[in-house]
């Protein structure tokens, strides 16, 4: 599957809940389709996007968080899993598209390419619910289930390793960053 | 263990009078104090880190989300998280709130913490993060307010050194 039609498949989904993005494709791909004042984009700070979604998670325990990681960023916060799984936040909803590689910065491949399995650090770590899956179907699937079971999830999402043709958008970062903290204070989601 | 725990309830307490309600912490030896309380106080979200730079992230998600936070850690916490200081707090305008014990310093006796010692200050003035150090216990409340209202007005990180003669008994 391409990372953006799983994007695009779940993307009127994301109406109300907290968005986190990390940089590169995942962050260009999911403005392409359409920004949103409630999507947040790490375009630095590798690793942290997890642990940012756990923030506001923890902050917000009636709101729902959704984490777009990637598995480059996973490998750099590894420690990051266990922090999420002990607090186990019900509202965050952690989803990792693994295409094992670098794909912004030449597409090196990451220790996925050779058989680590996110789905099972994940798991080992204490995330109550995870699943890998590998087709769109599957990916709709699992997230609706996911957000269903209301508790902490992470699904690992096999996506090819291609990207968009540009990575850089018109929206300022700071410009992104304080329109989505305005944006929370103006959500009232339910309790979880 | 000669760790004070009256200080350390000191400065407890001036970050909840500051509003802090979300406390991330790796621990170490002059934290314990501080970590326990955090942890015994139902007010305050403790969040146990496996490596401090995701303190960076999660302090970031809880401003974001309008909760005022503070991350607790060593000096080595600090070198540790340099990245997700420059990257995600000062990238993006994080009023980031470090408390950060200042081991190796004069007094230090353990020998593995002397290098971390010698370079704190430099580290926080390279990164121009503002900071001030915690030495009397009379002056805790009002450089903790000092520092959370420059973090705020300013959008950047502040830090706190707690110092030997604050933290130390002996």
């Amino acid at each position: 599957m391409r990372r953006e039609e799983a994007l695009r498949a779940i993307y009127d989904r994301l109406n109300g809940t907290a968005v986190v993005t990390i940089m590169g494709a995942v962050a260009a791909e999911l403005q392409a389709l359409g920004h949103c004042s409630n999507f947040f984009y790490l375009q630095h700070g590798m690793g942290l996007a997890s642990s940012v979604g756990l923030g506001i998670a923890l902050s917000r325990p009636e709101l729902p968080v959704l984490v777009f990681d990637g598995d480059g960023s996973v490998l750099m916060n590894l420690g990051g899993l266990t922090t999420l799984a002990r607090y186990r936040p019900r509202n965050l909803l952690h989803v990792i598209f693994d295409n094992e590689s670098l794909l912004s910065v030449g597409g090196f491949p990451t220790a996925t390419a050779t058989g680590t399995d996110l789905a099972g650090i994940a798991a080992a770590a204490g995330v109550p619910r995870t699943a890998t899956v590998r087709s769109v179907e599957d990916f709709v699937q699992e997230f609706d289930a996911a957000r269903e079971s209301r508790d902490l999830a992470t699904i690992v999402a096999k996506v090819e390793a291609i990207g968009p043709a540009r990575f850089v958008t018109d929206l300022g970062l700071l410009e992104n960053r304080f329109a989505f903290a305005r944006c929370l204070r103006q959500m009232h989601g339910e309790a979880v | 263990m000669p760790v004070s725990l009256s200080n350390s309830r000191v400065v407890f307490d001036a970050l909840k009078a500051c509003g802090v309600r979300l406390m991330s912490a790796l621990p170490e030896t002059w934290l314990v104090h501080l970590i326990r309380l955090a942890d015994d106080d139902p007010d305050v979200t403790l969040v146990r880190l496996a490596k401090e730079e995701e303190g960076v992230g999660v302090s970031t998600g809880a401003h974001l989300a309008g909760v005022k936070s503070a991350m607790l850690m060593q000096n080595h916490g600090l070198l540790a998280s340099v990245n997700g200081i420059v990257s995600c707090a000062q990238l993006y305008r994080i009023p980031l709130l470090m408390v950060i014990s200042h081991r190796g310093a004069f007094g230090e006796r353990d020998p593995w913490q002397t290098e971390g010692g010698a370079v704190t200050e430099e580290v926080l003035r390279t990164l121009r993060i503002p900071f001030e150090c915690l030495e009397r216990p009379d002056h805790v409340a009002r450089r903790i307010a000092d520092a959370q209202t420059l973090a705020y007005s300013s959008n950047k990180p502040a830090a706190l050194l707690l110092c030997r003669e604050l933290m130390w008994e002996d």
